[in-house]
């Protein structure tokens, strides 16, 4: 569970820091986009390993709850908790909700099953007005045609304002998830101890809840109307 | 202020599971007790309502104990849902009836888990317990080989930790509490105990990779870190041991699956 | 009548066991598997012994009545254990430790067997730590050691307040590493009722599985009686409540001597009774004495007041006044006994009137209340725990209690009863502490005996014994021994009298106490043997025990156990009234110094009594073993 929820929380995060870039200039997300798409064959590899890390994932969540269940046997009567968190009495229920959320999300913004209209296959396309560089490598150049148009999907799909809500609630489970996650995967790989301990709790909480604001971010902008959809630029750029 | 403290009773009833044997069906049973002194341990009034049974011609509550002063490890009920009772560090013999309010239904039940199968009543059978530490929980060392007590020199630090770990008094308070019946906080105590000293390390991966095989085995579940075990230690002992175990665990691993065994195991010539 | 050989090399003290072991006969190694040994116990001796005799090849039973060799009361031990390190270069040494001990025992143990225990204490502790039990140390990691009550070096080894624990698990961790491997067959949850004997010699055991019922046969080339002492005969004691004297009773009944029962200790600085409901009584450790003043209010009728409410001119600081010079550090059973002879006064405290203050009031104006807490902050919370009062705000109350028995079957130097092939061994046999014990000898005595004594003089014994000549469990005796103890299963079952057990283990608790505990009169015990057969017959003719002997009944385990203490304690009464003399923790007022010491009479009892079972319903036979001091001169034990 620890070492799958390593590479979760390394994508997850990987993951918000691109959607980010929607605060930029439509150049930047969408030449994201474009640049992961033209990975090929690489991107395929990161989505199976992503896929492989959330089934194992799964997995080991589904094994270990039934084992666990199998060894308490008759249960308690009375139950009383003593100071196991909300967050790590809650994983299974959070998991599985964010699991949910992740099918749509899928569904919605990776294969456009859901929302199709506003799914960025069914977009015009954009064309790049600038360079787009990684770390100073340039990956997409300006003037690039034919570049699906990330920007306004993302900002036509969440004017919605029910799949905003519960893309914010699942980020919210999700922030909660991680909360007793990031906490426990220290003490499962076994560097987590009562000197540090207090300091890691405080890490992950604010972690989290930096998780989920910046999160948030994206469809409060959109429905506050700070992010707007804009025309889109198919227009080849001057060179 | 000892007048604080003195000719105080309470009156509260017990609800006790009652079973008479692992195949029988278990049922709650109320038991009354008025009037009871409030400096009367929670084992005492079992004792006295075990002797109204008795005179009344019903069978007694069977229940585990034996020091009462919380070091043997026998004791072993859960009380309203809390493994060793309402107080914090100590056993089910160290509770005493103050610590109830006056008119308390206290529900009294067994510790719950798989590996610990019910014998009778409140009574269950940790034997999964000595079974681990046969799997490993030792040094081994026979009588008479030791060298001078003071030729191994410990750093007071980690003899005082290892002490720490080795309070451990064997009760099954940790798998009790713990919502997945896992025994990693027992394992973890005895792990680190002899992992901290030297005396330990010749066969420190063996025996983590021992006690832990043996503990899968028996049935106990896995830990996910909600640390109800420690909160539930008599002894307080910390679950920052799990993490200690979990980490020798993971090294012993990578070494067992790294190292090269020499392939004469044997002895010298005969 | 019995022979009483105590089988005690001849030659220098220091080179007895030595030369002892040079001589006595061995078994091959390859002829030890085909030896089976039964120990019975698993505290400190049974777990001890049962290891090391498996490790040497033999094929080894363990019987213990609890769930987990784990449990043995050995595991309350709170002191330390003593060992003649002299680590700490203070002029201790192997023959410092003898006579401490034997002095401590009140020249009333075997001068040969002391010093077997001084010289084993210093294997015991290497033994100990390359086991990994975590003894204190000092900062640059070699062992630390304390001081403890009779001696004047610093030699007890401890871990915080849980050597006993520690040392428990050490024993218990050797025995696991067997059981894993094989070499010993544990059977918890497995109470020994019977002791067989084919040809005059012990050879097996029948058993009753507590948890099934079940009774079963046993045999063996030798069997080990490692089962702990019998002050719960007082019923209320610092015991475990399931310690008992079943096993050695028992054997006693089989032939086995029971020497010197009525050496009893009793430990001053016990947290009181509270209520009629009361099952255990506390140990506060003694270290408190060494800051605390105890006292009482001169007048009776003051005892119910607050203490505050007792005027400094009101109070009698009792030990500071009769004993000037070692005031409330004087040793236990003096301290024990003016507790007692203040409260027969009406002036004890408490609900009961069975109590005395033990006051901080000036230590914490002298260390203050952080200087205090530092010292004794661990006891301060037990004793908030019991009694939900904070001893730095009153003073605590305390008040004397059972909490060792020297006394046990008689053994000779090889640790072997009168009956062959039945060992003894830790605080079950009678050996080493004379009439008393000295703090911390406790747990090495233990721990001597199974670790480094019963392995080499076992196979004296066993070496006589043809291999594979241990009896079949069809033998005849077997067959009596266990319909004996179904027909006594069945008459408790069958009484379904008015009273529950525990109705007559606190009056049999009581007449001990009252007429055979800290202060004994010939009268008193008189009295005590007039009541303990009445109490007996009632117990036969009026307990009830519920339920069936085919499942765990609880009420079942304790009949028998007090069934057994209602006949102990008539012995143990009869000792103590046969010994005119006061010596160690056994008192009777009639001998004593004036300022309130032991008298010994050692021209009359310079001996072991070592009593023979005669029948039912016959006075015991009081055999005599001599104590022949041959390197140590008797004296006047003097504290002062």
């Amino acid at each position: 569970m620890a070492v799958t929820g390593v590479v979760l929380i390394g994508f997850i995060v990987g993951h918000l820091v691109g959607n980010l870039q929607i605060f930029q200039e439509p150049d930047h997300i969408n030449g994201y986009g474009a640049f992961l798409h033209g990975l090929g064959p690489l991107l395929w590899v990161a989505r199976i390993g992503v896929l492989v890390a959330v089934g194992v994932h799964l997995w080991a969540a589904t094994s270990l709850t039934l084992d666990n269940q199998r060894a308490r046997g008759a249960d308690y009567g009375c139950k009383h908790t003593i100071q196991a968190t909300a967050a790590s009495r809650t994983m299974r229920a959070t998991g599985y909700i964010v699991l949910a959320f992740l099918v749509y999300h899928l569904a919605h913004f990776t294969l456009g099953a859901a929302q199709s209209a506003t799914f960025k296959e069914n977009l015009p396309r954009y064309t790049m007005q600038g360079d787009y560089r990684i770390a100073g490598f340039l990956v997409i150049k300006a003037g690039t045609a034919e570049v699906p148009d990330v920007y306004n999907m993302v900002i036509r799909g969440f004017q919605h304002p029910v799949v905003s809500a519960c893309y914010i609630f699942a980020v919210g489970l999700l922030s909660f998830h991680l909360l007793h996650g990031i906490d426990s995967l220290f003490q499962t790989l076994g560097c987590r101890s009562a000197r540090w301990s207090a300091a890691l709790r405080k890490v992950a909480l604010i972690f989290c809840v930096g998780y989920f604001l910046a999160n948030l971010a994206i469809p409060g902008a959109v429905l506050l109307g700070k992010l707007q959809v804009r025309p889109p630029m198919c227009v080849a750029v001057p060179r | 202020m000892v007048a604080a403290n003195t000719a105080k009773t309470l009156s509260v009833t017990l609800r006790v599971w009652r079973q008479a044997s692992p195949a029988a069906p278990g049922r709650f049973v109320d038991y009354p007790a008025a009037n009871v002194s409030t400096n009367m341990s929670f084992l005492e009034l079992i004792d006295v309502i075990n002797d109204r049974l008795t005179v009344q011609g019903e069978e007694p509550i069977a229940f585990a104990h034996d020091c009462r002063e919380g070091i043997c490890g026998t004791c072993s009920c859960t009380i309203n849902g809390k493994a060793h009772g309402p107080g914090h560090g100590i056993a089910t013999c160290q509770t005493y009836l103050r610590s109830f309010k006056d008119g308390d239904i206290i529900v009294v039940e067994p510790f719950r888990a798989r590996a610990f199968p019910l014998v009778k009543d409140l009574v269950v059978d940790r034997a999964a317990f000595d079974q681990i530490i046969q799997a490993g929980g030792f040094v081994s060392v026979r009588t008479g080989a030791a060298p001078d007590a003071n030729a191994i020199p410990v750093p007071k630090a980690a003899a005082d930790l290892a002490m720490d770990a080795a309070a451990c008094i064997g009760c099954g308070a940790c798998v009790a509490a713990c919502k997945n019946a896992s025994a990693m906080l027992f394992v973890a105590a005895k792990v680190s105990q002899l992992g901290l000293l030297p005396q330990g390390q010749p066969e420190r991966d063996q025996r983590v990779l021992a006690m832990v095989a043996k503990m899968d085995a028996l049935g106990f579940g896995s830990c996910t870190n909600q640390y109800e075990c420690s909160a539930a230690c008599p002894k307080a002992i910390s679950h920052d041991f799990i993490a200690r175990l979990n980490r020798d665990y993971l090294q012993a691993s990578v070494r067992a699956a790294f190292q090269p065994v020499s392939a004469s195991t044997g002895g010298g010539a005969g | 009548m019995a022979k009483l050989d105590s089988k005690v090399p001849s030659g220098p003290l220091a080179d007895k066991w030595r030369k002892h072991k040079a001589e006595i006969k061995l078994v091959n190694p390859a002829n030890k598997r085909k030896y089976e040994v039964i120990v019975v116990g698993a505290g400190l001796a049974g777990a001890s012994a049962a290891a090391t005799l498996a490790e040497l090849g033999y094929r080894v039973k363990n019987f213990v009545f609890h769930d987990s060799p784990r449990r043995a009361h050995s595991i309350a031990a709170q002191g330390g254990i003593n060992a003649a390190k002299n680590y700490q270069n203070d002029g201790d040494s192997v023959y410092r430790l003898f006579y401490d001990t034997l002095k401590g025992g009140d020249y009333r143990s075997r001068e040969a067997n002391v010093h077997r225990l001084a010289e084993v204490s210093v294997n015991i502790i290497d033994q100990c730590v390359a086991q990994g039990v975590p003894f204190a140390r000092e900062y640059g990691g070699l062992l630390a050691n304390r001081s403890f009550g009779g001696a004047q070096v610093s030699r007890t080894f401890y871990a915080r307040g849980q050597t006993g624990q520690q040392l428990l698990l050490g024993a218990y961790s050797a025995l696991s590493r067997m059981v894993g491997a094989g070499a010993i067959e544990l059977h918890a949850n497995s109470e020994m009722l019977d002791l067989v004997i084919v040809d005059g010699q012990a050879k097996g055991v029948i058993v009753r599985d507590l948890i099934t019922g079940e009774l079963s046969r046993h045999a063996a080339d030798a069997v080990i009686l490692a089962t702990g002492g019998y002050g719960n005969v007082f019923n209320l004691s610092t015991y475990a409540r399931g310690s008992n004297v079943t096993a050695i009773w028992r054997a006693y009944k089989r032939g086995a001597c029971m020497a010197n029962p009525c050496y009893t200790q009793i430990h001053p600085t016990c947290i009181p009774v509270s209520g009629d409901y009361q099952s255990k009584l506390t140990l506060m450790s003694e270290s408190l004495r060494n800051d605390g003043r105890i006292w009482v209010p001169k007048r009776k009728e003051d005892r119910l007041k607050p203490p505050g409410a007792i005027a400094e001119a009101d109070r009698d600081y009792y030990l500071e006044r009769i004993y000037p010079s070692f005031g409330n550090l004087c040793p236990r059973d003096v301290a024990s006994r003016a507790a007692k002879r203040v409260c027969d006064e009406g002036r004890g405290v408490g609900e009961t009137g069975l109590g005395v203050y033990l006051d901080f009031a000036d230590a914490i104006k002298r260390l203050g209340e952080a200087g205090v807490r530092e010292r004794y902050a661990n006891l301060f919370d037990i004793y908030h725990e019991i009694t939900a009062e904070s001893a730095y705000q009153v003073p605590m109350r305390i008040y004397p209690a059972v909490h060792y028995t020297m006394g046990g079957l008689w053994v000779d130097y090889n640790l072997m009863s009168n009956v062959p092939g039945l060992f003894v061994l830790g605080e079950a046999n009678f050996s080493d502490h004379g009439a008393n014990r000295l703090g911390a000898s406790a747990l090495m005595q233990g721990l001597a005996d199974g670790y480094f004594v019963i392995p080499y003089t076992i196979g004296d014994y066993l070496a006589g014994q043809a291999p594979g000549s241990r009896p079949s469990t069809d033998a005849p005796e077997f067959q009596a021994a266990e319909d004996h103890i179904r027909g006594q299963t069945t008459r408790l079952l069958g009484i379904k009298g008015r009273e529950p057990v525990s109705h007559f283990h606190k009056r049999l608790g009581k007449i001990m106490w009252e007429h055979c505990g800290m202060a004994r009169t010939q009268a008193g015990l008189e009295e005590a043997l007039r009541l303990i057969p009445a109490l007996r017959e009632e117990f036969w003719a009026n307990v009830n025990v519920p339920g069936s002997a085919a499942t765990l009944n609880q009420a079942l385990e304790q009949a028998g156990r007090v069934g057994d203490f209602l006949e102990f304690g008539e012995l143990l009464c009869l000792d103590a009234l046969k010994r005119e003399e006061s010596c160690g923790g056994h008192f009777r007022d009639e001998y004593q110094f004036p300022d309130g010491e032991c008298r010994r009479d050692d021209a009359r009892y310079g001996h072991v009594a070592a009593w023979e079972y005669q029948g039912a319903g016959q006075a015991p036979l009081r055999n005599i073993e001599p104590l022949n001091y041959e390197f140590v001169k008797m004296s006047v034990r003097n504290y002062k």
